[in-house]
């Protein structure tokens, strides 16, 4: 590769792809929608009216910029130092806003009048339900038949903000088969639907346009960093990846840096070896889910295999084709933490900062004692979501 | 020659539509395979498509969803399915497509895949997922090497420049799905398709095409073969596989009807 003469970015390439991963594996009948969508995402994105939109209402709609927080107890805890990112904060709960808002925006300006878009603990369905409310826009949400009875409360949010919640019934009628349910609703509804995907999965342009829309986060990061500590750079940035959307978001800008050490958390569920594990790296090898070539947990033969994680905003069977080419180039570190390690993790944030974290942000708390920070160090840690959806699971957890 | 080329060489205007009919492999029990085909074959089929069950399969809808769902239960797998189609050239004459999703053709490894075709007698496959661009520069000559088709798709919504671009690069057929849809959505042909179809036949394509989704009996049958060399059905023949008490029968009776052969005349 010609790559290694210049510094590298890994971005997405000018034919979609990261490295061999990446790419449009879409069935003809979706090739129109998605190419319209490639044509114009970038000059709609980079038109200073779009921008001017999108920053306000993150702004003053989502609650931007969220603060970068140094958690002095947690940092005394580690020996070192430690920066939450607080996309908890955000409206609605977690960082899946900032994607919507843009996608939103986004549907908009390509004169589409309906959304559709999947969920899996129903966190991206509150927050496109939330913008469909706002923008006045009908919106549709498929959810796995089992998500739903096991995420009634986010259920019920998406329904009082006037969306459809529509169960996939097939397959194993959880995240992935709501996903597919999506693409096909698409694929049947080509001309005046957009569909919303929540992560940085699925054909080009998806992950690269949900990764912009996510890179807000390590934007702040820097200018909010240096105005703590005065350094340039972080030393660590640590985030969880299930489709990947908040890591994508918060290495976003350190890309090209690679002094600073960007850790990906995996959910490994009840252990890697137990069979009942979402670590994708870990388990998976390469090949093509919603429509991009990129590493996932699958059988011999091919078929889609179902993960597993106490997390459902974790339990996706694929990670999004930047993270492929992070983990296989090796600029990116992975690391797992089981259940059992991010409920641990999760009490020991709120019992030393007082922050109740969700499940998924919990993942990537977890390794801090792996990390082998020094005390000089910086660790910045995305605290993706907010702890209020899992209560029920963390309840199990109080005696 | 390649059997689907031939097939549609030897087509003389005034015959009437081929018959191109799906069903799932493994479905409904893991070795009822080859009884489908062979009866589809027995009932006058003209060309069939083997599915591959996948546990993702984006452009189907529920019928050939829940058949894939089945097949998977039942143990398939493409390892399998080459197994039972060994010896399939003994007695089956009309040309066999494989359609599936690539993920599982990645796996199996694209030049074992081609050459397993080769082998027990696979002419074409049909694999909606896979990428113009990337079956021509990584893919195009192996299935070259080893005389397998690569069939495309077109929508009502492919732009003209898209079909010219697939005509170009398509041998056999174009598969010419009918409605803005996954499969199994609608049935019948409408004004719209009409004026979509008359599109087609304006352009002057040099390849056949044949239309799918939406068809399911000799009157959309007819209808369909009146706009092109012929159609396709699925998802109305994965029905009659759910509901059959007596396979063998039922599909070459489910044929004949379709074709309007008369019941009594063995083909």
């Amino acid at each position: 590769m010609e790559e290694t003469l210049e510094k590298k970015t890994y971005q997405v390439d000018p034919s979609g792809y990261y490295g061999s991963f990446g790419g449009a594996f879409i069935p003809e009948m979706l090739y129109p929608n998605v190419e319209e969508l490639r044509e114009n995402y970038l000059q709609i994105i980079n038109d200073p009216s779009f921008q001017k939109s999108y920053n306000d209402l993150l702004r003053d709609y989502v609650g931007r910029p969220t603060p970068l927080y140094r958690a002095n107890r947690l940092s005394d805890k580690y020996n070192t130092n430690i920066f939450l990112k607080r996309e908890d904060l955000c409206h609605t709960g977690a960082h899946k806003v900032n994607n919507t808002i843009g996608q939103i925006l986004m549907a908009q300006r390509l004169g589409k009048k309906r959304i559709v878009a999947e969920t899996g603990a129903g966190q991206h369905g509150v927050a496109t339900a939330t913008v469909c409310a706002l923008m006045n826009l009908e919106c549709v949400v498929y959810m796995g038949e089992l998500d739903i009875e096991r995420q009634a409360p986010n259920v019920a949010r998406m329904k009082m903000l006037g969306a459809e919640v529509r169960p996939a019934t097939c397959g194993s009628r959880t995240l992935k088969d709501a996903t597919n349910e999506a693409m096909r609703h698409w694929i049947n509804n080509p001309v005046d639907t957009h569909y919303i995907i929540g992560s940085v999965v699925g054909p080009h342009p998806y992950p690269d346009m949900v990764a912009r829309f996510q890179s807000i986060i390590s934007e702040e990061i820097k200018w909010q960093l240096k105005a703590h500590t005065g350094k340039e750079n972080p030393d660590y940035v640590l985030a969880c990846v299930g489709g990947g959307s908040n890591a994508a978001g918060a290495f976003y800008h350190y890309l090209a840096d690679e002094d600073v050490k960007l850790v990906a958390v995996e959910a490994a569920g009840m252990g890697i070896s137990s069979g009942h594990s979402a670590a994708t790296t870990a388990l998976g090898k390469p090949g093509v889910l919603h429509g991009s070539r990129t590493i996932l947990m699958q059988t011999d033969d091919g078929q889609v295999v179902e993960p597993f994680s106490i997390s459902a905003g974790l339990d996706y069977p694929g990670i999004g084709p930047q993270h492929a080419y992070l983990f296989d180039s090796g600029r990116g570190i992975f690391l797992s933490a089981t259940d059992e390690e991010a409920v641990q993790a999760a009490f020991e944030l709120t019992r030393l900062e007082g922050i109740i974290p969700a499940l998924e942000s919990s993942h990537a708390l977890a390794v801090l004692g792996r990390l082998g920070a020094a005390q000089s160090e910086t660790v910045v840690v995305n605290l993706s979501g907010r702890g209020d959806k899992d209560m029920a699971t963390y309840m199990k957890y109080i005696d | 020659m390649n059997r689907i080329t031939e097939l549609f060489q030897q087509k003389q205007p005034g015959d009437g539509g081929l018959l191109n009919v799906y069903f799932t492999a493994g479905f409904p029990e893991l070795n009822d395979t080859t009884r489908v085909l062979q009866a589809l074959q027995d009932g006058g089929v003209d060309l069939v498509e083997i599915g591959m069950p996948y546990s993702d399969p984006v452009a189907d809808g529920e019928t050939i969803q829940k058949s894939n769902d089945r097949a998977l239960e039942n143990g398939m797998s493409v390892k399998i399915l080459f197994e039972q189609l060994h010896n399939m050239r003994e007695k089956v004459f009309v040309p066999v497509l494989l359609m599936g999703y690539v993920n599982p053709v990645l796996q199996y490894g694209v030049e074992n895949f081609c050459r397993k075709c080769a082998e027990v007698g696979v002419d074409g496959l049909i694999l909606p997922d896979m990428p113009m661009d990337v079956y021509l520069n990584e893919y195009k000559s192996i299935f070259d090497r080893y005389g397998i088709l690569n069939i495309f798709l077109i929508t009502p919504q492919t732009s003209e420049k898209r079909i010219r671009q697939i005509d170009e690069i398509s041998e056999g057929f174009i598969y010419t799905v009918s409605s803005a849809s996954v499969t199994g959505s609608k049935t019948g042909v409408s004004a719209d398709m009409e004026s979509y179809f008359a599109r087609l036949n304006a352009m002057n394509l040099k390849n056949p095409r044949l239309i799918g989704f939406g068809i399911k009996d000799n009157a959309t049958f007819t209808q369909a073969s009146q706009q092109a060399a012929g159609a396709i059905i699925g998802s109305a023949f994965i029905r009659l596989l759910q509901e059959t008490s007596d396979l063998e029968q039922d599909v070459k009776s489910f044929v004949r009807s379709v074709k309007n052969y008369p019941e009594t005349v063995e083909i």
